[in-house]
């Protein structure tokens, strides 16, 4: 059993922020049909390709970002693809998708378009700056968003120019906040028999709620205090990313508990000076600079994981930099069942970060893997009710 | 007010910190009455401030989220206007109690047999010193949700390891793969992104669960893993290890896909970086085509009519001399300015924006994103609004970030029917109380 598994969506988002929405909803038991456009999803097209050849069935990012879903090709361009579109949407409990401002409406299948076909069906618009204002027709990418709407400014080196998260993180964080506005209008449309046109910026999901930016936002407005660019986040004791003997570990300042941080230490004679225990030096830089000095080599003397599993035991917050290999071999995260082999008609068996989390009543399944280019095209038109004739005429137009 | 999506359910907030507050908060903005519980003996560190009565010397030294008070004072109540605590709390109700004593899990047994969730990100054990399991809230409410963030996970080694956002992402690899690709992890700053991931993938989980709910009436309990769930994060880099055992390396600002020109450059700053009025401009061509935007945009200079630029994989190759080329153009420029031009050419291209900078964009402005909330003991201020517009049942501020204690008539009276002389009996052992006990630091 899985919460999902009575809900049927309609699916026209690409690239990563939708999709990953609407991966969501195809994990937890969601039937989602994927409406490809002639060509494929441009994620398809995106890196990393397994044995590093280009190739759109082989994307990692694809085969990651589709999971569950079943492929329909259609042109939306033509009469027998939106007659399609009709039928598929006459069967869903929700429509999600994120082509630019107005494209649906262009091709005669926007909001009047599903309203019309059933009122009590939601659409969810997922656009970067939003379907209304001077920016609606901008575009963006993981940069330009994240630099627009994140909290890039603050991160980096005072004297360099701000630098932004890893990949496409943010995007992943926007596509979790898509999902949620998307749910709720499909709870609104079922409890209430509302359906409504849910309008979700990406650039707001990232003003409202990625990585601090609502707090810096507001503690400007209540203090006028801006947010500074500072490696590390600060200085304590110990506070930031320190080296050890096979890499980096990363502490968050312990200035609540200084006898945890002795217990970690073993109580070293240093360590154990009272000046040290003095709130007030204990935001002293100079004093500050000192103990770390002693600290750092304290860290040098050991590994990452050494240096984890003390802190561990003297409850300090406190991570270990790992590397992909780290990762991928740490015994914790395979232990727990963590990882997910999805076995893939191109791509054979490979493995990928598997739960987000676990329902104890039944939640992910990972059912099928990333479809094939309009695998499914057939098989989700004869379900959805089109005749063989109306099938035919949807494929005919749709050319791969 | 008009209706919302999840009006009627009732959640019990026992979160810390900010991946459960954030999780409470999109539950709250969705309709669902969300009550924190909070003890007047006991101060959660990072929820409501560092520590409940801070020296103006503490919020001077702390990072503005954390220590840009109102007025940069503490002021009387110090708790109640955190900037970190109220960018997370509207829309919620907060009640005391001292869950410690046998009385105060009387009333939190009674509160649990009238909600529908109940949701907690503590440090592993914090629960379970209470008395507050799985087993326990079922048998209170057998169809109670109960959502768990461990950071680690319920079992496996490190199953009691202390983390926040920034540890558990240390782990799952983004410390190493983000940053300056010249510079040492060390220049990395402290992010919390991964609580926002959890936070909103834990509100999804709730409706999941209530979904599943009223089909079988069944509750449950939602487990977050919280460094698991931060993975997808990176799935280009976990993708590229699983298949091709490619240890992937920071590439600073650049494309994760390889394409440029992309990449941060200098425009023309009102001021320096001292007084934070470095401006910078991010412009990132994922096409031929919007390379040809862009070369439109400079005005066809007679650098970028060089062969070598004409491809993707020349710009990569020469993609240091081409930044600075750029960087040449845009530094005459106001941001805005750049961001204008190359869009108008179809270019993705934005400002890089400091926090205060988003009062004045015509965008947010002109789709009404800010929401004013008045809080008595704060004042009247514009917040960052939600996160989606949904027009037939909007997100409003309908509950301004909450004080502490403020819903204790509320629950006491409203939800859970005590009477004024059981009230009185719980207010006088200390339960009851609009302020911190003067013992807490």
């Amino acid at each position: 059993m899985q919460p999902f598994d009575d809900v049927t969506v309609l699916d026209l988002t690409q690239h990563i922020v939708g999709p990953y929405a609407t991966k969501l909803m195809a994990d937890y038991g969601a039937n989602v049909i994927k409406v490809e456009r002639p060509g494929g999803d441009p994620a398809r097209r995106l890196g990393p390709f397994q044995g590093d050849t280009e190739d759109p069935e082989k994307s990692g990012l694809f085969f990651f970002l589709n999971t569950n879903k079943r492929s329909v090709v259609l042109d939306l361009k033509t009469a027998a693809g939106r007659a399609a579109l009709r039928k598929l949407a006459q069967a869903a409990d929700l429509v999600v998708e994120s082509l630019s401002p107005g494209t649906l409406d262009r091709l005669g299948c926007g909001w009047d378009f599903f309203r019309e076909i059933k009122p009590a069906l939601s659409l969810i618009s997922i656009t970067n700056f939003g379907l209304t204002g001077p920016y609606r027709d901008y575009k963006a990418s993981e940069l330009v968003m994240y630099g627009f709407a994140g909290e890039m400014y603050s991160m980096g080196l005072p004297e360099r120019e701000p630098v932004k998260m890893a990949g496409t993180a943010s995007l992943f964080e926007s596509g979790s906040a898509a999902a949620v506005g998307a749910i709720g209008a499909l709870f609104a449309s079922k409890r209430f028999g509302i359906g409504q046109h849910v309008d979700i910026a990406i650039s707001e999901t990232q003003f409202g709620g990625v990585d601090r930016r609502h707090a810096t936002a507001i503690a400007y407005q209540f203090s006028g205090r801006k947010s500074a660019r500072v490696a590390g986040g600060g200085k304590g004791m110990p506070q930031g990313i320190y080296p050890c003997a096979d890499g980096y570990v990363d502490f968050t300042n312990a200035a609540l508990y200084p006898e945890r941080v002795i217990e970690m230490l073993n109580a070293p004679e240093w360590a154990m000076d009272p000046k040290y225990m003095d709130p007030m030096n204990r935001i002293n830089a100079e004093i500050i600079e000192e103990w770390n000095a002693n600290f750092i080599v304290w860290c040098i003397e050991r590994t990452k994981r050494e240096i984890w599993a003390e802190a561990r035991r003297a409850k300090l917050l406190c991570g270990p930099l790992f590397t992909m290999e780290d990762l991928y071999n740490d015994e914790h995260f395979r232990g727990r069942g963590f990882w997910e082999t999805v076995t893939h008609p191109a791509m054979g068996e490979v493995e990928m970060p598997g739960r987000p989390f676990q329902m104890s009543a039944g939640g992910y399944v990972i059912r099928r893997p990333a479809p094939l280019l309009g695998q499914h095209s057939r098989e989700v038109l004869t379900e959805s009710g089109c005749s063989q004739a109306e099938i035919d005429a949807a494929l005919a137009e749709a050319v791969r | 007010m008009t209706r919302k999506p999840l009006e009627g359910y009732r959640v019990l907030d026992l979160c810390v910190v900010w991946a459960g507050p954030f999780a409470t908060m999109l539950l709250a903005d969705l309709g669902a009455d969300v009550i924190k519980a909070e003890n007047p003996f006991v101060f959660q560190p990072m929820t409501r401030g560092a520590i409940a009565r801070p020296p103006q010397l503490l919020l001077d030294s702390a990072i503005g989220w954390a220590g840009g008070l109102p007025g940069g004072v503490p002021g009387p109540h110090p708790w109640n206007y955190n900037p970190t605590f109220v960018s997370l709390y509207r829309n919620k109700k907060s009640f005391t109690v001292d869950l410690r004593r046998p009385e105060g899990m009387d009333v939190l047994r009674d509160l649990v047999a009238k909600c529908d969730v109940v949701y907690e990100n503590n440090a592993t054990g914090t629960m379970e010193k209470l008395g507050i399991t799985y087993d326990w809230l079922k048998s209170v409410k057998p169809d109670i949700v109960f959502v768990r963030v461990p950071a680690y996970g319920s079992t496996g080694t490190y199953r009691e390891a202390r983390a926040l956002g920034v540890h558990l992402e240390a782990v799952m690899g983004h410390t190493l793969l983000r940053g300056y690709d010249d510079a040492d992890p060390s220049a990395n700053t402290a992010i919390y992104s991964g609580d926002y991931l959890a936070g909103a993938q834990g509100a999804f989980a709730v409706m999941a669960a209530l979904w599943h709910r009223e089909k079988t009436g069944e509750g449950q309990l939602i487990e977050i893993g919280q460094a698991e769930n931060a993975a997808p994060m990176f799935a280009q880099a976990i993708m590229d290890y699983t298949m091709n055992r490619r240890e992937e390396q920071t590439i600073g600002n650049r494309d994760v896909f390889g394409r440029f020109p992309c990449g941060v450059y200098p425009s023309r700053s009102p001021g320096a970086v001292e007084t934070m009025d470095d401006h910078w401009v991010t412009i990132h061509c994922t096409s031929d085509a919007e390379w040809e935007g862009l070369r439109r945009a400079m005005g066809n200079p007679v650098w970028s009519t060089d062969e070598k630029f004409a491809t993707n994989d020349g710009r990569a190759e020469y993609y240091r001399k081409l930044d600075e080329h750029i960087s040449l153009w845009t530094a005459t420029l106001e941001d805005y300015d750049v961001m204008h031009r190359c869009q108008s050419e179809g270019v993705p291209a934005a400002p890089v924006l400091e926090a205060s900078r988003m009062y004045d964009d015509a965008q947010l402005r002109d789709r009404a994103f800010f929401l004013r909330q008045r809080q008595v003991d704060a004042g009247e201020y514009e917040y960052a609004g939600p996160l989606w517009k949904l027009p037939e049942t909007p997100v409003e501020s309908y509950q301004p970030p909450v004080m502490f204690g403020e819903h204790n008539d509320y629950v006491y009276r409203e939800v859970l029917g005590y009477s004024d002389e059981q009230i009185a009996t719980l207010a006088a052992a200390g339960h009851i109380a609009t302020e911190y006990d003067a013992s807490v630091r």
